[in-house]
C-alpha cells in the first residue's frame, strides 16, 4: 500500500457544527444493535440445538453417535452415521464434478471470452444460481434419473464395475436414484458459486504480470498456467469451500435423487455411486414432523446441531483462506 | 339516522363473513385425515356457521399439541395403546379407514396382474427376493411373462400412518419381520429406497423400472400405476377395491378394540373377500379441555353426513355399528355435547 503522505490528500479540517451529537448517538446504537443481532442470533441457535438434542447426546455419547450406523425408531435406537457420511460423500463428488467445470468457467469468462460474450456467458451462469432447488429436484427425478437409469448406469455397470480397484465405487442398484444423480445435481448447483467466486479470484490478478509473461513471449496456455494458476490456487480453494457449505445445507433437491435410504448396506456399497443414501438435511425435513418420542425428535436436533458445527467450521475455514489468499496480495 | 342503520348492516354483515356468528375450533395432525377434513369442514361450515380449523402437519405433531392443549383436536394415523391415552389425558376414536395398495412398475405387466402373497412382500422388503422373474415370484404368477429386472422396493421416508399399517401387515404375515424390524411410522429399512410422503413413493413407482411400493388407496385411484391382487388371510385373492375394503373393515374385531380404547391392528383380518393391507385412522380429544362439546358437535354430523364426503375422496367409511359405539363411549366418558 502506498502511504498517503502527500498533505493536499488529507482531509481539511473544516469546522462543523456540533448540534447532531444526540442523533449521533441514537444512530451508533441503532446500528451496533443491527450489527450485534446477527451474531447474538447465531450464537442462540447454537444454544438451542444444544439445549434440544442434549437428551440424546446424553443418552448416545458423541462419538458413539456419529459412528453408529442403525437409525431405528422402533426401539428408538439413533446414529448418525449414515446422514452423516451421505451429507459429506455427496457434497465430495458434487466438488469433484463442479470444480474442473468452475475454474474452466472461470478461465474462460476472464481470460478467453471476446468482450461481448462475457456479459452473457457471466449472466447465464448466474440465472443457474436463481433457479430455485425444488426445481432442481423435479428436474433430477423427472428428467435425469430416467436417463440415469435407462442409459448412463447400464453403461457404468457394464464398463466399470468390474474394473479392479476402483471397480465398487460403481456396483450397485443403478436405477438412477443414488449418490452419483444427486452430486450431479448439486454440482449444477454449486458451479454458479464457484465459478462466480473464482472469477473474481481471477480477475485479481495484475494485469501487469500477465502483460509481463505475454511480453517475454509467452502463449496464451503458458500465461494460465505458469502465471495465472499459481496466483489463484487458494482462491479456487476457499471458493470450493463455500460450496461444500452450500451443498451440505442443500435439502429439497437432493431428497428427490438420493432414495432416503437409511441402510445402504455396508461400507463398501455406501461408497458406491450407484448406490442410494440420505443426508442429515434430508432426514431432518422428512423425519421432524412425524417424530413421535422425545429422543427421536433430540436426535433430529442432534444432527441439525453437527450439521451446523460442520457447516460453520466450512465457512470459518474459507474466510481463513480468503484472508491469507488477501494477505498475499497486499505484500 | 340512515347512516346508522348503514353502519349496523355493516358490522352485522362483517359478522357474518367473518365468522363472528358461530364458534371455531381448531384441529391438527395427520396429512393423511387433511382433504377430507378440509372438506369436512367446509360443509359443516355450510350446515352449521360454525367454524373448524385443521392442520395437516402430521401425526407427530398432531400427537404433541393435542397433549399440549395447543389445539382442540389432533388426529394420528397410528393409533395410541391405552396406556399412552392415560398418560397423555387423551380421549381416542377412527373417524375413517384407509387401504394400502402395493404399486408395481414392471415393464409388459399391467394393472391387476401381478398376484403376491404376504410372504413374498415381506421378502421383496427384507432383500431376500431380488429380481422379478425369480422362482418365488414365478410360483404365484405362472402366466406372466415376468421380465429379468432387478426390485425396488420403495418405502415412505418419512414417518406415517401407512408405514404403520403397512409393516403392521408384515408383522403379522412374516414372522421373520416381527422379529427384526417390527411395527412403527418409520422403521429401520433393509433395503429399498424413501420417498416422502404418498406423492414422493408415487413418483418412485412411476419412474423407477422395477419398483413395488406401498401406496394410500386414494393414490392409486388418483394415478395410474399398477396394483398388485394380494392373498388374504383366508387363502383368498383379492384386488384393492372399495368392496374389498369395505369387507376387511367390517371383519375387524371392534367389540375387542372399543374395550382397548379403540387400540387395533386392523390389518390381514379374517373373511374371503377382505382385502389384507388396511387400518383406520384416529382422533384424540384432550380430556377436559373447555372445546370438547364443539369437537363433539363436529363429530357427531360427520358420523351422521359425513360419508359422502369419504367416498369422493376414496376413503373407507366406518361401518354404522361402529359410529354408534364410538358415541356410547363418548357418553361412558362423560362427556356431554
Amino acid at each position: 500500500m502506498i502511504e498517503l503522505k502527500d498533505s493536499r490528500l488529507q482531509t481539511p479540517a473544516i469546522p462543523m457544527k456540533r448540534d447532531g451529537k444526540i442523533g449521533n448517538t441514537i444512530f451508533k446504537f441503532l446500528a451496533f444493535t443491527a450489527a450485534i443481532l446477527i451474531p447474538l442470533l447465531v450464537l442462540m441457535i447454537f444454544v438451542v440445538l444444544f439445549i434440544e438434542s442434549y437428551p440424546a447426546m446424553k443418552v448416545f455419547g458423541f462419538w458413539h453417535f456419529i459412528t453408529d450406523k442403525s437409525w431405528n425408531a422402533v426401539n428408538n435406537h439413533f446414529g448418525a452415521f449414515t446422514p452423516l457420511f451421505g451429507s459429506l460423500y455427496t457434497t465430495f463428488w458434487a466438488l469433484i464434478f463442479a470444480t474442473p467445470i468452475s475454474i474452466g468457467v472461470a478461465i474462460y469468462i476472464t481470460e478467453l471470452a471476446p468482450h461481448w460474450l462475457k456479459p452473457i456467458v457471466t449472466t447465464a451462469i448466474e440465472l443457474l444460481a436463481a433457479i430455485p432447488t425444488v426445481t432442481y429436484g423435479m428436474w433430477g427425478l423427472f428428467i435425469l434419473a430416467p436417463v440415469m437409469q435407462n442409459h448412463i448406469e447400464p453403461w457404468i455397470l457394464n464398463h466399470l464395475a468390474t474394473v479392479p480397484f476402483v471397480g465398487f465405487l460403481f456396483n450397485g442398484p443403478g436405477i438412477g436414484i443414488d449418490t452419483l444423480t444427486t452430486a450431479t445435481i448439486l454440482s449444477i448447483m454449486i458451479t454458479p458459486f464457484m465459478s462466480s467466486l473464482m472469477k473474481d479470484a481471477f480477475n485479481l490478478v495484475p494485469a501487469v504480470v500477465k502483460e509481463s509473461a505475454y511480453g517475454l513471449g509467452a502463449t496464451r496456455w503458458e500465461v494460465i498456467r505458469k502465471v495465472v494458476m499459481p496466483y489463484v490456487s487458494s482462491g479456487i480453494f476457499g471458493s470450493g469451500i463455500f460450496a461444500v457449505g452450500r451443498a451440505l445445507g442443500e435439502t429439497m433437491a437432493v431428497s428427490f435423487v438420493n432414495g432416503n435410504n437409511h441402510n445402504p448396506g455396508n461400507f463398501f456399497d455406501m461408497l458406491s455411486l450407484l448406490n442410494s443414501v440420505t443426508t442429515i438435511t434430508v432426514t431432518l425435513a422428512d423425519e421432524f414432523t412425524e417424530a413421535m418420542t422425545h429422543l427421536y425428535l433430540s436426535s433430529l436436533f442432534y444432527l441439525a446441531f453437527i450439521l451446523l458445527s460442520i457447516s460453520f467450521g466450512t465457512l470459518a475455514l474459507a474466510k481463513l483462506f480468503v484472508w491469507r489468499l488477501e494477505k498475499r496480495w497486499r505484500t | 339516522m340512515k347512516l346508522k342503520s348503514t353502519l349496523v348492516l355493516a358490522i352485522l354483515s362483517y359478522g357474518v363473513i367473518h365468522g363472528a356468528v358461530g364458534w371455531t375450533i381448531t384441529g391438527a395432525g395427520s396429512t393423511f385425515i387433511e382433504p377430507v377434513m378440509q372438506r369436512w369442514a367446509l360443509h359443516f361450515k355450510q350446515a352449521t356457521g360454525n367454524h373448524v380449523n385443521y392442520q395437516g402437519i402430521g401425526s407427530g405433531g398432531g400427537i404433541l399439541q393435542a397433549t399440549k392443549r395447543t389445539v382442540d383436536y389432533g388426529a394420528s394415523d397410528a393409533p395410541l395403546t391405552p396406556a399412552e391415552l392415560k398418560e397423555r389425558s387423551l380421549i381416542q376414536w377412527p373417524d375413517a379407514i384407509g387401504g394400502v395398495v402395493m404399486g408395481y412398475n414392471i415393464p409388459g405387466i399391467g394393472n391387476y396382474q401381478l398376484h403376491l402373497t404376504g410372504k413374498q412382500i415381506c421378502d421383496i422388503y427384507m432383500g431376500k427376493i431380488k429380481y422379478w422373474d425369480s422362482p418365488e415370484i414365478k410360483a404365484t404368477n405362472p402366466k406372466l411373462n415376468l421380465p429379468h429386472i432387478a426390485i425396488t422396493p420403495v418405502h415412505r421416508a418419512d414417518g406415517s400412518g401407512t408405514t404403520w399399517i403397512f409393516t403392521n401387515y408384515l408383522t403379522k404375515v412374516c414372522p421373520e419381520w416381527a422379529h427384526k424390524i417390527g411395527f412403527n411410522t418409520a422403521v429401520s429399512w433393509p433395503v429399498g429406497i424413501g420417498g416422502k410422503g404418498s406423492e414422493g413413493v408415487t413418483n418412485y413407482i412411476m419412474r423407477v423400472r422395477g419398483a413395488i411400493g406401498y401406496v394410500e388407496y386414494a393414490y392409486f385411484k388418483q394415478n395410474h400405476f399398477d396394483a398388485a391382487v394380494l392373498e388374504n388371510a383366508a387363502g383368498w385373492w383379492v384386488a384393492p377395491t372399495m368392496q374389498t375394503m369395505i369387507a376387511a373393515a367390517k371383519q375387524a374385531n371392534w367389540q375387542e378394540a372399543i374395550k382397548n380404547d379403540f387400540y387395533m391392528e386392523l390389518p390381514n383380518p379374517p373373511g374371503k373377500y377382505s382385502y389384507p393391507i388396511e387400518g383406520p385412522t384416529f382422533i384424540l380429544l384432550p380430556k377436559g379441555k373447555a372445546t370438547n362439546s364443539e369437537v363433539l358437535q363436529f363429530y357427531t354430523w360427520i358420523f351422521n353426513k359425513g360419508d359422502a364426503d369419504l367416498r369422493a375422496l376414496d376413503y373407507i367409511t366406518l361401518p354404522g355399528f361402529v359410529k354408534q359405539d364410538i358415541m356410547k363411549t363418548w357418553k361412558q366418558n362423560g362427556l356431554s355435547w
